[in-house]
């Protein structure tokens, strides 16, 4: 069943087509990484979902029921450009978004309670938000996005700002959000959070998604079939339909080549050839990296 | 309407709580009391009686100097030396020699004293004389003196205005003044408080914390809870400012008449309209309706109050609700206080122009610009309030506050449509074409 459905949206601005029909499905009670370059479309459509604007043509649906005001107390949003009122102190500014999303000042005291002991900031409740360090506030401000316990979170390059040790913890919250039941769309351009973090992605390029899907079912799609191995002798004579894509020297006397064999090959064939020619030290499959993958499909670096 | 009402609360409360909020409200009436009570302080001050020995050579003169409240004046009957001499003791302020050849030579007249004169005082003592020799001048002449005092009269008009209902009293001097004063209220309001909502939207904005709200809330709400916010702040400063003012005016000035002593404050007393404490007597009738104070309650009196307050508080909100919400246009669609100028000088432009045709319009409160400016809603929360004391048909004010009320809603509608576009654009500055495209999207 899918939290979040878009059938092809379309957004337009006066010279620029944001969105060109965008279909996703988004599963719920998992982690669904948003990629793609800068410009790509990723903002309009988060902003679409989140009903800051709306699309000129397409639908959205949240579980099967079309997007509407009702919903707004069921998603939570981290935009990447954050802020918060810094004149106001930090107990009364989570209070009132908190409100604002639809709770009740004693429900929103009673959760807000519980996360001030889990991050260990009792202190900071009446202090205001300008005297805080700008990691403090990003803290400050996920806690803003997830009190009302939403069954969607959106985050927008969720660890930007944050020292490694605070971004761990962030992480450890999305994942135990996820155990909850909670669906997190995750937008990033870093990829190793995407390797470690996403169970489905979506890559949107020049306004179109041009690749979405399961995580695993993606990288077997960008299967190269290449294999590494490292080895002493010489790597020679091997069976024709192997194709050695490059050879070096590594320092300790051994050697490391890159082997590509046909789609229907047997890699037992493979090792079987190989021991019979050189004696192997490592042997295994190259599967492509979301870099890789990211580098692939969009012809760019992500940044 | 919970919504707009959750941010209406913050935006009251962020503001009532701040620093500047405080110190404006309490040093606000503190400043107006005293713009008002130095100078009665002073005059009162001024009350101070001066003792004044007469010494009258001429021997015409006697006792015919009236004391006033400045002066009070003593004859003697010792030569000028002794009398020089003695002055000291004698425990009086001014020596004042009339030389017996005063009628001749009126420029003869000596005064002395301890320390210097004031003008004040020289030009009452010289009043005085020459009033005298004006009238011994007369009466040798063969002018009776019985003539000539009822030849002093004081002249003071009444203004009247012809209507349907008969004859009224009117006082265009009070029309006047209460017109411009509502019109003052309502442009310093609507520039107090419209920047206020201009400030807040760019603080949002500049802040990056319009994303998180608006998924939360619509724009309009946000808007719109903004702009009430802000307008019950201006409601509470000003109840504040009166009732301070009010109350601060009341407590000084009570302080001050103790301090000046029982005897002239039974004369202030006797001199203020309504002072229950002396008897009613002839005199005291006739001081009370010539005191200018009486004469300006007497004016206002026949002026329409009911109307004026209640057409006030019309006009007031409907100005400053249009005005925001062009305010928070503007605060919508630029990043950096550098670039307000450029939008904030088309929106100031009728405010100003109407406070300047204001006193065009007084003066003609029935000329064709006075009415059509009373008519279009960006002008006539000024206009119209300078307009309404001096008396206007029902049908233009009905006319009028409709028109405001659809200009407010146009302008809402216009203001929200470039806001929830502008909350979210960065960079570069949009031009006005860029504006009018804004209002154009779809949302």
């Amino acid at each position: 069943m899918n939290i979040l459905e878009t059938r092809h949206i379309v957004k337009q601005y006066a010279q620029h087509r944001a969105l060109d029909d965008v279909s996703i499905d988004i599963p719920r009670g998992q982690i669904f990484g948003l990629l793609g370059p800068n410009g790509a479309g990723k903002t309009s459509l988060i902003r679409i979902i989140n009903q800051i604007t709306g699309p000129d043509e397409g639908e959205v649906f949240f579980d099967g029921k079309p997007l509407s005001q009702e919903h707004i107390g069921r998603i939570g949003y981290l935009p990447e450009e954050r802020g918060l009122y810094k004149k106001m102190k930090v107990g009364e500014q989570l209070l009132y978004l908190a409100q604002l999303k639809g709770l009740t000042e004693r429900q929103a005291m009673e959760k807000l309670k519980e996360w001030f002991i889990k991050f260990d900031i009792k202190t900071w409740w009446t202090k205001n938000v300008e005297d805080l360090s700008k990691g403090m506030q990003q803290k400050i401000q996920f806690v803003a996005t997830v009190l009302h316990e939403p069954d969607l979170i959106i985050l927008d390059e969720p660890f930007s700002g944050f020292d490694p040790i605070n971004a761990n913890l962030i992480k450890d919250e999305i994942l135990e959000l996820r155990q909850k039941g909670s669906t997190i769309i995750f937008s990033t351009h870093r990829m190793e959070s995407v390797e470690e973090l996403c169970d489905h992605i979506a890559l949107i390029h020049r306004s179109k998604k041009v690749l979405d899907g399961p995580k695993k079912a993606i990288k077997e799609q960008f299967k190269t079939h290449t294999y590494h191995v490292e080895y002493q002798g010489v790597l020679n004579d091997l069976n024709p339909a192997y194709t050695v894509l490059d050879k070096k020297p590594l320092e300790d006397g051994f050697l490391r080549a890159n082997i590509r064999i046909p789609r229907d090959a047997e890699v037992n064939e493979l090792v079987r050839n190989l021991i019979d020619h050189v004696s192997v030290r490592a042997f295994g499959e190259n599967i492509p990296s979301m870099n890789d993958i990211f580098i692939k499909a969009v012809g760019e670096v992500p940044n | 309407m919970k919504t707009i009402f959750l941010i209406l609360k913050r935006e009251y409360l962020v503001r009532v709580k701040k620093k500047s909020f405080l110190v404006m409200t309490f040093v606000t009436p503190l400043l107006v009391s005293c713009i008002w009570l130095v100078p009665v302080f002073f005059a009162m001050r001024g009350i101070d009686q001066k003792k004044v020995e007469v010494i009258d050579e001429n021997g015409k003169f006697g006792n015919t100097f009236k004391d006033t409240k400045e002066l009070v004046f003593k004859p003697v009957n010792m030569p000028v030396e002794s009398a020089k001499k003695e002055f000291g003791k004698s425990g009086y302020d001014v020596l004042v020699h009339i030389p017996k050849d005063i009628l001749e030579n009126p420029k003869d007249l000596k005064i002395y004293s301890e320390k210097n004169v004031s003008l004040e005082v020289k030009r009452g003592i010289e009043k005085a004389v020459e009033q005298e020799i004006e009238n011994i001048r007369l009466v040798e002449a063969g002018i009776d003196r019985k003539v000539l005092e009822s030849t002093k009269v004081d002249v003071s008009s009444d203004t009247f205005s012809l209507s349907e209902e008969g004859e009224k009293d009117s006082s265009s001097g009070a029309a006047t003044g209460i017109g411009y004063f509502c019109a003052f209220i309502i442009y310093f309001a609507i520039f107090l408080y419209g920047v206020q909502v201009m400030r807040g939207v760019m603080e949002e904005k500049t802040n990056r914390i319009v994303e998180v709200i608006i998924s939360s809330v619509k724009p309009f709400q946000l808007m719109a809870g903004k702009i009430l916010g802000v307008a019950l702040v201006g409601l509470t400063q000003f109840l504040l400012w009166i009732l301070l003012t009010f109350g601060i005016s009341t407590a000084a000035s009570s302080i001050l008449g103790q301090s000046v002593g029982p005897q002239n404050r039974i004369e202030m007393m006797a001199n203020q309209p309504g002072a229950a404490k002396t008897p009613p007597t002839e005199k005291a009738k006739t001081e009370q309706k010539n005191s200018p104070m009486a004469s300006v309650f007497k004016a206002i009196s026949t002026l329409n109050i009911p109307l004026i307050i209640g057409c006030f508080l019309l006009y007031f909100i409907g100005g400053y609700l249009i005005y925001s919400a062009l305010f928070a246009a503007v605060g919508s669609a630029v990043d950096s206080d550098t670039d307000v100028q450029q939008f904030m000088f088309p929106i100031t432009i009728p405010l100003v122009l109407s406070f300047i045709m204001a006193q065009f319009v007084i003066r003609e409160p029935d000329g064709a610009v006075a009415f059509w400016m009373s008519m279009i809603p960006l002008t006539s929360p000024i206009i119209m309030m300078v307009r309404i004391p001096f008396g206007v048909p029902a049908w233009e004010i009905i006319l009028s506050l409709t028109l405001l009320i659809g200009g407010f809603l146009g302008t809402a509608w216009l203001a929200a449509r470039i806001y929830r576009v502008g909350i979210l654009m960065y960079g570069k500055k949009p031009s006005y074409k860029e504006l009018a495209k804004w209002v154009f999207y779809k949302a």
